[in-house]
């Protein structure tokens, strides 16, 4: 079947809401129904994290997630074991996310493989470079339908921003600011001259903004420049055992695509 | 040239730059500037100026008589801890600035262990009049109280890191994190043989100058500028990497890397990698890494906080690969012995860390002519607590 990712972006061109959440936080056992309640209130794609001992590339809201998750027992294992039937109740297009030495040391075939089995649509995974991902990779993932998301900031030079472009399948991940992932900066103040400078460049794959999108004001933004946003930090942040999951995950959605 | 990186950064199956995108201009930068500057005139004047007028270079390489009588083999040690700041650290972190400031770098990052990087970081941010930031795990900020204070007062700010186990790993992270938020102005002036390409090569470049010097003082002493074997500390391994450097490809010198082994390397509480470990990535390099089935990191441990790091130089991941070079491990209570005997053979205080490369001494075999050259990496100053506690002077 074709990839949910590139059905996603034929069928909707603009505000894509694509939320992050870390597989094992705050509950072990949280995962399938954290996708399930996000999908039944109206996000179009979800970034699943594998948490990692050493986020290298996060801010302390998931640093601190992913500490929680591995100390309540998530591994990749395990994961791949509570998605086994996700596919039975989930239709919208669903991202692994994490750094490379677990997916490393499960085999990088073996969890092509599984994620292909499961109906996983993509992965990202900052610390893969594209060179890397090149010459050993690439068609490993291919064979498996599943695409790798590459990354840009605001440091990437036009060139290679074109051959990012010319390597990505899916959808491109534009880095909103230096910095690791965190909610808080606002959007307009640092990035116009950037999102505009991207806009321009008419690449051939959609685009999506994430870090530092906190709000709805900051999602509408971002979409304004690229086909939608992803928001991580701010979504975990919400996620509080003492409330009821459903209530929270549906209120959170709610305030992001409200238009106040 | 066998041991040496290649274009891609790797020593064999080891290295790379596994970096996030977010770090990619400035690795690409240093990658492809690093070489022209570092071989240029104007660098290498200055550099070894520095070397010898301010860290105090050439270190001496002394016949320990006393000590070699006690194992019946000849024993030199090259003295690093007499360098200025008490380490081998400055001779990178000369190199480093000077390069930072070729870039155009306005404020430089570092992390620290022990904090003898992170005192050498300072020193020289002081002599280049340089912004300075120091990443130190927060039990290391506690255990190495004294060398804080020292970066402070040479004016840079220490922030403590809070996370993981709070010590070594945990600050590189941190470290990384920063680069990531401040990609212009910053250079991260990493401390050891590790991280991304180029630092594993450009870091033993500036050390090579160890064993650059040992050959010219054996030659003097001994009639050979070739030991019999070379003993170093290896944590992440900047001080062996110094010390095995220009004896590489001389393949009848023996090269012999410690590792802390901690409390034992049958316990859990070891930092000693490579017996350990198992390959994977960590720190955007591809190297032998403590870690569980998962891919996960796990924590290690050493008495020496310098020491206390899962992971590995990929150069040193490669030489036991190949079998170049041999590694050995020395618990905590081994090297202790050791920093004992030094100094009442000798009466040199070893720093911790150097302490492990003494106690292969006693693991290994010498005949009575070899020349064994031990390479003393630090200063036991910094470590003056610890030993006084557990000698109960």
């Amino acid at each position: 079947m074709k990839n949910r990712i590139n059905q996603l972006f034929e069928k909707k061109k603009k505000n894509i809401f694509s939320v992050y959440f870390t597989a094992g936080f705050p509950n072990l056992n949280d995962t399938v129904k954290i996708i399930q309640q996000l999908e039944k209130n109206g996000v179009d794609l979800i970034e699943i994290g594998i948490p990692f001992s050493d986020p290298t590339a996060d801010g302390p809201t998931i640093q601190k997630s992913s500490e929680i998750a591995l100390k309540n027992g998530m591994s990749l294992n395990l994961l791949f074991e509570q998605l086994k039937e996700i596919r039975q109740s989930v239709s919208i297009p669903l991202v692994l996310m994490g750094y490379f030495n677990p997916v490393y040391q499960f085999g990088v075939n073996n969890f092509c493989k599984r994620c292909n089995e499961i109906g996983i649509d993509g992965t990202i995974l900052p610390d893969l470079p594209l060179d890397e991902f090149e010459a050993e990779y690439k068609s490993t993932f291919e064979e498996n339908n599943l695409h790798n998301i590459l990354l840009i900031t605001p440091q990437t030079s036009e060139e290679r921003i074109r051959q990012i472009d010319e390597a990505s399948t899916g959808f491109i991940y534009m880095v909103s600011s230096s910095g690791t992932t965190g909610a808080g900066k606002k959007v307009e103040d640092f990035q116009k001259d950037y999102f505009e400078r991207i806009k321009n460049m008419n690449l051939k794959n959609p685009s999506v903004i994430g870090f530092g999108i906190s709000d709805n004001a900051t999602f509408a933004n971002a979409c304004k420049y690229a086909n939608g946003a992803i928001i991580g930090s701010a979504f975990v942040s919400s996620l509080k055992s003492e409330f009821k999951l459903e209530d929270s995950i549906s209120e959170f959605v709610k305030k992001i695509l409200s238009s106040d | 040239m066998k041991y040496q990186v290649n274009e891609k950064g790797y020593y064999g199956e080891f290295g790379g730059a596994w970096i996030p995108e977010m770090m990619y201009t400035n690795i690409d930068e240093l990658k492809r500037r690093y070489l022209e500057i570092i071989e240029s005139d104007d660098f290498r004047n200055e550099f070894n100026q520095l070397l010898k007028d301010y860290v105090g270079r050439p270190s001496p390489l002394y016949f320990a008589r006393r000590l070699s009588e006690h194992y019946g083999s000849k024993i030199y040690l090259k003295r690093e801890d007499l360098n200025h700041t008490g380490s081998h650290k400055l001779n990178n972190t000369i190199g480093q600035i000077l390069l930072a400031q070729k870039l155009g770098k306005t404020r430089i990052i570092a992390e620290t262990g022990a904090g003898q990087h992170g005192v050498a970081t300072a020193t020289v941010c002081a002599l280049k009049g340089i912004k300075c930031v120091v990443y130190m795990g927060a039990l290391d900020v506690s255990r190495q109280a004294p060398n804080v204070k020292k970066m402070k007062m040479l004016g840079a700010e220490v922030i403590p890191v809070y996370s993981g186990n709070k010590t070594l790993k945990d600050a590189t992270n941190e470290a990384m994190r920063d680069w990531i938020a401040n990609p212009v102005d910053t250079h991260y002036i990493i401390g050891s043989v590790v991280g991304p390409h180029p630092y594993p090569d450009m870091v033993a470049r500036f050390q090579s100058v160890i064993s650059a010097e040992m050959k010219k003082q054996l030659l003097e002493q001994t009639g050979s500028e070739l030991p019999t074997r070379v003993l170093a500390c290896v944590g992440g391994g900047s001080n062996a990497a110094g010390a095995f450097y220009h004896f590489l490809d001389e393949e009848k010198v023996e090269l012999i890397g410690v590792e802390a082994a901690g409390k034992g390397i049958h316990t859990t509480e070891t930092a000693a990698t490579l017996t350990v470990g198992s390959p994977g990535v960590l720190h955007s390099s591809k190297t032998m890494l403590m870690q569980n089935d998962d891919g996960q990191i796990t924590e290690p441990y050493s008495i020496s906080a310098g020491l206390d790091y899962p992971g590995i130089g990929p150069l040193h991941a490669h030489l036991h690969k190949t079998g170049r070079a041999k590694f050995l491990a020395a618990t905590d209570e081994e090297v202790l012995q050791s920093v004992l005997l030094l100094t009442q053979k000798e009466g040199i205080i070893p720093a911790l860390e150097s302490a492990h490369a003494l106690a292969a001494l006693e693991k290994i075999e010498m005949k009575p002519d070899d020349v064994n050259v031990v390479n003393l990496s630090g200063s036991g100053n910094k470590d003056m607590e610890t030993y006084l506690n557990y000698f109960g002077y």
